[in-house]
């Protein structure tokens, strides 16, 4: 499944940065940062719950660039 | 400015006022330093927490913590030596001003693009009962009329059943001559309705129509990186902590060598010159403005009609040494049209009607092309016992006498006599109750933009320029002529081509990149395997617009010279930004370790340089309107 979210960042660094860390969350099977539409797409696993999902992938984005947001 | 680039630019200014009527209230000692810790909290509050932050999740050498270090060291060495806290104070204004120009500056250029790209319908019109009711797009069937007002975009792909129009399609295609659609004109969502009222019949869902597609496109398009990107991320990763190394023997070996020596070690005057080099190091004006640059770079492209499905496509379009065409629609306006009718027996239209009506039955290109000729509906209760012999032609009797219609081989298969022609294109030979009655030339039609943009590619050093068709030898080399293209492989099949590609990969030189442009759906294969595979005209098949990394709003061979022009630029400003910084860094932080260099200027090298870097990234942006 895929989703689409609406994110707050400030630089386009921090939006890589975000993207790496999503990656990397568990659930996730592909995630990608536009940070010229301000978008964040997620490619979710099979059978994951892709509201805790989000959770966590806010947590761990949240702990590389502290001033970013996920509107989820 | 949105709110928190205001709240910001009050810190700046409260903290700069501050900062200057400090200077002229005299004190000494904790006061002093109690006073000028306001402004410095004022500006620097944020950085301190986020630099804490960083280290509590081990994200530790950013760009905070090089701040807070080195501004936090400089209020250290100023309680110890001077008292002269303005340094300190001074950096963290400049950072702050420098973060909150570039967060202004891409605000704005995202505006811009958006603005452009403002392409989503949000409602579509439907006639219930005689009164117009707003519907979401979505809900709307395929099959359903809706109304386009004067003003309005077209929410769905359609077919226009009532009423003509003016189409606005610059949002998508970059072209600002409005075209014109009648009644039975197909007409693709995003384009804007000028001049009259349109009823549309929709061929499509809104999430199969061109304007999500595009959308849903452009949307994805970083997800690819460039490998300049990645090299920019993996040299800040080590970058940083060397430069924290470097700056931590700077401060402790040489007082120690002092001291070994017997002279007295200096400690301020090292760990001084230690916060300036980490000011300077600080690789913001990197890793902000090479992301930056390509962002711009997409948005311009967009913005000129070229969709780029990544930043890493950038970068391959420049590399472009070898373009390879594909001919029919590419090229060739992929009609084909009767271009001449020779050593006919009977009258022109006779012999266009006999062969109009043989070929009625079929739905070949070919023998639509006759019917168009034709002009007329072929009255099919006048053909029967048609036979299709598979690759020459139709035998089909049509008012009682047999009538042949195909190619040579077709006239030998039925042992008729025929005179071979010597233009190009397809041959079509008819023969009436096996007597030769002459035959009609069919070809294909050049794009008017073609022979320019072969020649426009050849001035900006693309080597090879191949072409590839299906076609017979003769029409193919007559095209290539036409063209100035001198390596043409006709008479290909869909997986001949994807070999003639891997071939033509094998033999690339060195850093050459190979880029394929076409359109059909049998392309697609060979667009994904070239490095970078170019689809025109977002009315081409959808499978060739997703195989693509670079899809032509419209199907002008001249936008992928335009293309090949920006990616180029693109590039350019991301070398130009990577060798400036860099060099400007690596000169200021030689500087800095000799003790040349201040904190002042160190604020230059950092945040200087990256406000430098950011207006020249933002150029990016500015695609000019560029022809041929």
């Amino acid at each position: 499944m895929k989703k689409t979210y609406k994110i707050d960042v400030d630089c386009a660094n921090c939006a890589n940065k975000m993207e790496a860390a999503a990656n990397k969350t568990e659930g996730v099977k592909n995630a990608s940062v536009n940070f010229m539409t301000l978008k964040m797409t997620v490619e979710f696993e099979d059978g994951s719950d892709p509201k805790a999902v989000m959770r966590e992938v806010l947590k761990s984005c949240k702990r590389v660039e502290d001033d970013c947001e996920i509107f989820i | 400015m949105n709110k928190k680039q205001k709240k910001m630019l009050v810190r700046i200014t409260a903290s700069a006022l501050l900062l200057i009527g400090l200077s002229f209230v005299p004190s000494e000692g904790l006061l002093r330093f109690a006073l000028y810790l306001i402004p410095y909290l004022v500006i620097g509050y944020d950085i301190l927490i986020k630099a804490a932050k960083g280290i509590k999740n081990r994200q530790i050498f950013d760009e905070n913590f090089l701040m807070a270090v080195a501004t936090v060291g400089a209020i250290a060495i100023a309680v110890t030596r001077n008292g002269d806290y303005t340094e300190a104070i001074a950096v963290m204004l400049f950072y702050q001003i420098g973060e909150l120009f570039q967060s202004y500056a891409v605000g704005k250029s995202r505006r811009n693009i958006s603005e452009l790209m403002d392409i989503r319908p949000d409602h579509a019109n439907i006639e219930v009962g005689g009164r117009l009711e707003q519907v979401d797009p979505d809900e709307v069937e395929p099959g359903t009329v809706i109304v386009v007002r004067p003003g309005e975009k077209i929410p769905i792909d359609g077919v226009v059943t009532e009423g003509s129009s003016s189409l606005n399609t610059s949002a998508l295609t970059g072209e600002s001559l409005p075209r014109e659609v009648g009644e039975g004109g197909e007409v693709i969502s995003g384009c804007i309705n000028m001049t009259g009222l349109l009823k549309i019949r929709t061929t499509k869902e809104f999430g199969e129509s061109t304007v999500s597609k595009i959308l849903d496109l452009v949307e994805n398009a970083s997800s690819r990186k460039s490998r300049s990107e990645a090299f920019i991320s993996k040299f800040a990763r080590i970058y940083t902590p060397v430069v924290c190394a470097l700056a931590l023997a700077l401060a402790v070996l040489p007082p120690l060598a002092m001291l070994a020596m017997g002279a007295p070690g200096g400690w301020g005057e090292w760990i001084y010159r230690a916060l300036t080099f980490l000011v300077i190091s600080c690789p913001c004006a990197l890793v902000i403005s090479i992301p930056l640059s390509f962002f711009a770079g997409l948005g311009g492209a967009s913005r000129a009609g070229v969709l780029i499905k990544g930043s890493n496509f950038i970068e391959t379009l420049s590399k472009t040494k070898c373009a390879v065409f594909d001919k029919t629609g590419t090229l060739t306006q992929g009609v084909f049209e009767v271009n001449g009718i020779h050593h006919n027996e009977l009258e022109d239209e006779m012999l266009i009607e006999y062969a109009a009506l043989a070929e009625s039955a079929s739905s070949h290109p070919i023998s639509r092309s006759l019917l168009r000729a034709y002009g007329k509906t072929p009255d099919r209760s006048r053909v029967g016992n048609v036979r299709e012999i598979s690759g020459s032609g139709v035998i089909a009797e049509v008012d009682g006498s047999e009538v042949a219609a195909g190619n040579a081989k077709l006239m030998e298969h039925i042992g008729v006599e025929y005179k071979s022609c010597h233009s190009a294109g397809t041959i079509i030979h008819i023969a009436i109750d096996k007597k030769y009655a002459g035959h009609v030339v069919i070809s294909d039609v050049v794009k008017p933009g073609s022979a320019g943009a072969v020649r426009a590619l050849r001035d900006m050093g693309v080597k090879r320029i191949v072409m590839l068709t299906g076609d017979l030898r003769s029409a193919a080399e007559k095209t290539a002529a036409e063209l100035g293209i001198d390596e043409t492989y006709s008479g290909l099949l869909p997986a001949g081509k994807v070999d003639k590609v891997e071939e033509l990969l094998a033999s690339g030189q060195d850093g050459g990149k190979l880029a394929f442009v076409g359109d059909g759906i049998n392309d697609a294969p060979v667009l994904s395997r070239a490095d970078v595979g170019i689809a025109m005209g977002a009315m081409g098949s959808d499978a060739a617009i997703e195989a693509a990394d670079v899809v032509l709003m419209d199907d002008d061979p001249a936008k992928i010279v335009t293309a090949i022009k920006i990616s180029r630029r693109c590039l350019r400003i991301v070398y130009e930004n990577i060798w400036f910084a860099i060099g400007v860094k690596l000169i200021c932080l030689a500087l800095g370790a000799l003790g040349i260099a201040n904190m002042w200027l160190a604020v230059f090298a950092d945040v200087g340089v990256m406000i430098i870097a950011v207006l020249n990234a933002i150029r990016a942006l500015f695609v000019k309107k560029m022809n041929g």
